[in-house]
């Protein structure tokens, strides 16, 4: 149905704006450093994505009770609980619910969950008018492009990118790319929208079956403007947010934004558990594949995520190729293991996009085994001969050489003097993908295994 | 069969092994100075703490903090201002806001966090239209850590909880630092018992 998307393509197009990857790069590589002072300021770190990990395999492995316990709760506590068993019926239940109130003009924080519904042209179709309120997502909104990030939604913009969209869009100088001022004129173009705003709209980044109470991290102020001024509260989560009870929060709240900023904690950190009195409070738990790969024995752990995007920040296939090439929802390592689930054959490249270096894994706060999981795609893809011809050449290849001692050392061997007396031109050539953007390594004089033949003696 | 009973049905069938829950240990730590350590996690997170002269009233203080302020609505009986939360009949007559007085119920020593929630505001967006809000904080009322917070019974209680540490912030373009996104911009803890 639907064309493969081709990440070494999009990566390279995103590459040649030399400037913008560069920064992209140095960003994300920042955010990560940011996380790891966070994490080594915290002795109990390692205890912590142990407790993470343990309570959201927990949570999962009875996830039907913990949904009753929620919708229960909730329902208690004033709230309508609607159930989405896909995209289209999540859009269809929020649109029944504005239309019931005479809702068109929506205000909407970031929620990657309604990106992955595609709920926005669906609405707008329909005659709503929807306002992204996060900075980074409105920029976005605005360019009619995708979130690039999943915390950061525009971060593969620069500030002058930002000027022109809010020129063309907000009536901005577009000459004027002073951050305060694109900042600020955000704040002055969307304060007013939520006045006249007839509903608002959330996601949830936790969901707490013990109380009924959803939770919401945000920075910006946003989500809970939206919130408190409209009579009609709807929030989109995904089935798999549940947490038991309160008392996970702490261990969750206290890594989320640690792991996603270096922040301790975001600037907001609200707990909705019930209407303000006289307003409607709409939960809308939605399935949309997720309780499919619930089942799946290998993939059913990618469900623990809780979308902080570190896995993302260490990336280096990431942070050189940029959210936008993945040509989905989900980018990154965690898109890489999530996105296939959708649709195996449109993104059966993407878990090509990884050098398997593992850092994913040691970064992610509930111990997901991503890159083990980008392995294992690869060993579906493989079997079910999604793979694209080069690739498959190459594994023939290296499957043939890896299979005989003798091969793989001559390989190892002519590979090294190889390097060393190879032109310049054949090493970084556009052909060689891992030339590009750096610089290989001097190959050592000796190979391992001469090295070894030489200290430990001989010949086994 | 509705959408809730299929997908209950296929989360039941597709549920893994059980496993168990485990008990979150006590990482409490005893602090020397809880307020101090307070005051130093909030200034990370762009907050600060303004402590009155002796003799200084509260009203006045606040004044003094953000002389330029023509609306001040408050939703503590320490601070007048010029407009009582009482008299508010919609959230979006909080518009004009310069400066929002609550009193936060407690505050948390890791993150320089202060709790509040419906009760505390009078009006929810009073902590999100104003300009800048003002927070009156006990400081006998810190606990150590988020693990400590989360034990506090009013989360049950309370329809809207919040956590805010500090004012609204942004770093959506190039990384920039900006304070003062969407809401407030300047948010300042004033020790203060209750009356």
């Amino acid at each position: 149905m639907m064309n493969r998307v081709d990440h070494a393509e999009a990566s390279s197009k995103f590459i040649e704006a030399k400037d913008h990857a560069d920064f992209h790069d140095k960003r994300l590589w920042d955010l990560r450093r940011k996380r790891d002072s966070e994490s080594e300021a915290l002795p109990e770190w390692e205890t912590l994505r142990a407790l993470a990990s343990q309570i959201k395999e927990h949570t999962l492995t009875h996830l039907g009770d913990y949904l009753e316990e929620f919708e229960r709760n909730a329902t208690a506590n004033g709230m309508v609980v609607h159930w989405a068993r896909d995209a289209a019926e999540h859009n269809e239940i929020v649109h029944r619910i504005l239309e019931a109130h005479g809702a068109t003009i929506l205000v909407k924080s970031k929620s990657m969950l309604t990106d992955e519904c595609e709920m926005r042209p669906f609405l707008e179709n329909r005659g709503v008018e929807i306002v992204e309120t996060d900075l980074g997502e409105r920029i976005q909104q605005l360019d009619d492009e995708p979130p690039s990030h999943i915390v950061v939604p525009a971060v593969h913009k620069l500030r002058g990118d930002v000027a022109e969209v809010f020129g063309r869009t907000l009536g901005t100088d577009p000459d004027n790319s002073d951050v305060p001022y694109l900042a600020e004129s955000q704040r002055r173009h969307t304060r007013p929208t939520y006045l006249r705003a007839h509903a608002a709209m959330t996601g949830a980044n936790f969901a707490i079956a013990e109380t009924g109470t959803f939770v919401v991290c945000t920075n910006e102020g946003n989500a809970d403007l939206g919130a408190n001024l409209p009579p009609l509260h709807i929030a989109s989560i995904g089935i798999e947010k549940l947490l038991p009870r309160i008392e996970h929060l702490g261990v969750f709240v206290r890594m989320l934004s640690r792991s996603a900023l270096g922040s301790p904690i975001t600037q907001i950190t609200s707990h909705f558990r019930a209407p303000r009195p006289g307003t409607e409070m709409h939960v809308v738990l939605v399935d949309n594949g997720r309780s499919e790969r619930l089942g799946m024995e290998d993939f059913w752990y990618s469900l623990k995520c809780i979308r902080c995007g570190a896995c993302m920040n260490t990336c280096p296939v990431y942070r050189r190729s940029g959210g936008l090439s993945y040509g989905a929802t989900y980018s990154g390592p965690i898109g890489v293991i999530i996105d296939p689930t959708f649709n195996l054959r449109k993104y059966s490249a993407l878990p090509f996009a990884s050098t398997l270096n593992g850092s994913c894994t040691s970064v992610c706060p509930v111990k997901i085994d991503i890159h083990e999981q980008i392995y294992k795609w690869r060993e579906v893809i493989a079997q079910r001969h999604q793979l694209p011809m080069v690739k498959k050449e190459a594994m023939r290849v290296a499957g043939k050489v890896l299979a005989s001692p003798k091969l793989y050392r001559a390989a190892v061997e002519a590979a090294a003097a190889g390097l060393e007396h190879l032109p310049r031109f054949l090493v970084y050539n556009p052909f060689n993908a891992w030339g590009r953007q750096r610089e290989v390594p001097a190959a050592p004089a000796q190979t391992f295994r001469q090295w070894y033949v030489a200290n430990r003696g001989g010949e086994r | 069969m509705t959408s809730r009973e299929l997908i209950l049905a296929r989360v039941r069938r597709n549920q893994p092994a059980w496993r168990d829950l485990p008990t979150i240990p006590s990482f409490e730590r005893s602090l020397a100075d809880p307020w101090a350590a307070f005051g130093s996690a909030l200034a990370r997170m762009g907050g600060s703490v303004a402590v009155p002269p002796d003799g200084t009233a509260l009203d006045a203080f606040v004044r003094f903090l953000h002389a330029g302020a023509k609306v001040i609505c408050s939703a503590v009986p320490e601070v007048v201002g010029t407009r009582r939360i009482a008299d508010v009949r919609h959230p979006a007559e909080l518009d004009d806001v310069d400066v929002g007085v609550v009193r936060g119920a407690f505050g948390v020593a890791e993150t320089g966090s202060v709790w509040l929630s419906e009760r505390e505001f009078g009006v929810n967006a009073l902590g999100f239209l104003a300009q800048h809000l003002v927070v009156l904080l006990d400081p006998r009322s810190i606990v150590a850590d988020l693990h400590a917070a989360y034990r506090d019974p009013r989360f049950r209680e309370a329809r809207y909880a919040v956590l805010m540490t500090g004012p609204s912030a942004t770093a959506d373009i190039e990384g920039v630092l900006i304070r003062g996104a969407q809401g407030i911009r300047s948010f300042t803890v004033v020790p203060a018992a209750p009356a």
